[in-house]
């Protein structure tokens, strides 16, 4: 039997790519701060977003979205902070994707929405592939985690736009080399941003709260001009 | 692992193909796979071949080009391999490199078919 070759150079995801770029027009358009959380399970992702909240809470309007196998434990924790969040739960699935954000979204008005996180389901593999529509995407990584994991996982650093050391408080304890950590950072995303925090103390959260007002000041510029 | 979700999105999308195509048979699936894609080349095809059962693509078989990573370096102006994924800087000057060139490829690139 004779084959012939059909040349078809598509991208497979495409229709997530297309979902994420429209749902990034949408927060254009509206105006909200879009930024999305990956790192992997136990790196203080939910403590460090749980003082996001409650810190920008105070002159601005927030929300999130939370991305688990299983459980509403990480959403009834945020919603400590704020009302404004909902739990999406995956299954089996390791990743969130656009569709997924797309129908959490149902019924919100975003254009009262300064701030949306989303935080995806802990995992430093699977998330890099799929565009959520996010304006900055934050990698975390735990002091307690060891200085490699930027080595170790260098497509969701590469993909991502800031490094957040978490659990700066314990890093004395844990024999944390920060400067060989910024060093492995820098190695797989050159220029990349480096914060570095402890949720615990608050050390470190003012750095992340300018960063985020400057993004929103940002964000409202691009909604003028998408206006014009 | 979410090799399994991209198995079913390439199905899904070939399928689509094949129809607006006015239905294909298709024995071969060539795709390209960037190193730095995130995906793992062992767990797709394996994944691949769980997803094509039941589905129009079964039977058929899925062949991977694994395209390397590249960096352009600003100060060479030169596309270059950098010495590794987790070194992305040029091999000749060593200024780090900004810019992926490939390496992040998840594209389905021809079909072999029943002529």
């Amino acid at each position: 039997m004779s084959t012939r070759m059909v040349e078809v150079r598509a991208k497979v995801l495409k229709q997530n790519d297309l979902l994420a770029r429209a749902l990034r027009e949408r927060f254009t358009r509206e105006g909200t701060c879009v930024v999305g959380l990956v790192s992997s399970p136990g790196s203080g992702k939910t403590a460090f977003l749980e003082k996001l909240l409650s810190g920008l809470a105070r002159d601005s309007r927030v929300a999130a979205l939370v991305g688990d196998l299983a459980t509403e434990n990480d959403a009834a924790r945020l919603r400590r902070a704020t009302p404004n969040v909902r739990q999406i739960t995956t299954g089996t699935v390791c990743h969130l994707d656009a569709q997924m954000v797309e129908k959490a979204l149902e019924s919100w008005r975003l254009d009262r929405i300064d701030f949306l996180f989303i935080e995806n389901v802990g995992n430093l593999v699977c998330p890099s592939s799929y565009d959520l529509g996010e304006e900055l995407r934050f990698v975390l990584l735990s002091a307690t985690e060891g200085e490699d994991k930027p080595l170790k996982y260098p497509t969701i650093f590469n993909s991502s736009d800031v490094a957040v050391i978490t659990k700066m408080d314990l890093a004395e304890a844990a024999e944390f080399d920060l400067a060989a950590a910024r060093r492995n950072i820098e190695s797989v995303r050159p220029g990349m941003q480096v914060l570095e925090v402890s949720a615990k103390t608050g050390a470190g959260m003012q750095a992340a709260f300018d960063l985020l007002h400057a993004q929103l000041a940002r964000a409202r510029h691009s909604q003028v001009a998408a206006t014009l | 692992m979410h090799e399994l979700s991209i198995a079913i999105s390439m199905i899904d999308q070939i399928s689509e193909e094949s129809e607006s195509r006015g239905g294909l048979e298709v024995e071969v699936v060539h795709l390209k796979l960037g190193i730095f894609s995130g995906v793992d080349k062992q767990a797709l095809l394996f994944a691949y071949e769980l997803a094509c059962e039941g589905s129009p693509l079964q039977g058929s078989r899925l062949v991977i080009e694994s395209i390397p990573l590249v960096i352009y370096c600003d100060a060479c102006q030169k596309d270059r391999v950098p010495p590794s994924v987790y070194q992305l800087s040029c091999p000749e000057c060593g200024t780090p490199g900004q810019k992926i060139v490939t390496g992040r490829e998840i594209e389905v690139a021809s079909l072999e078919v029943v002529a």
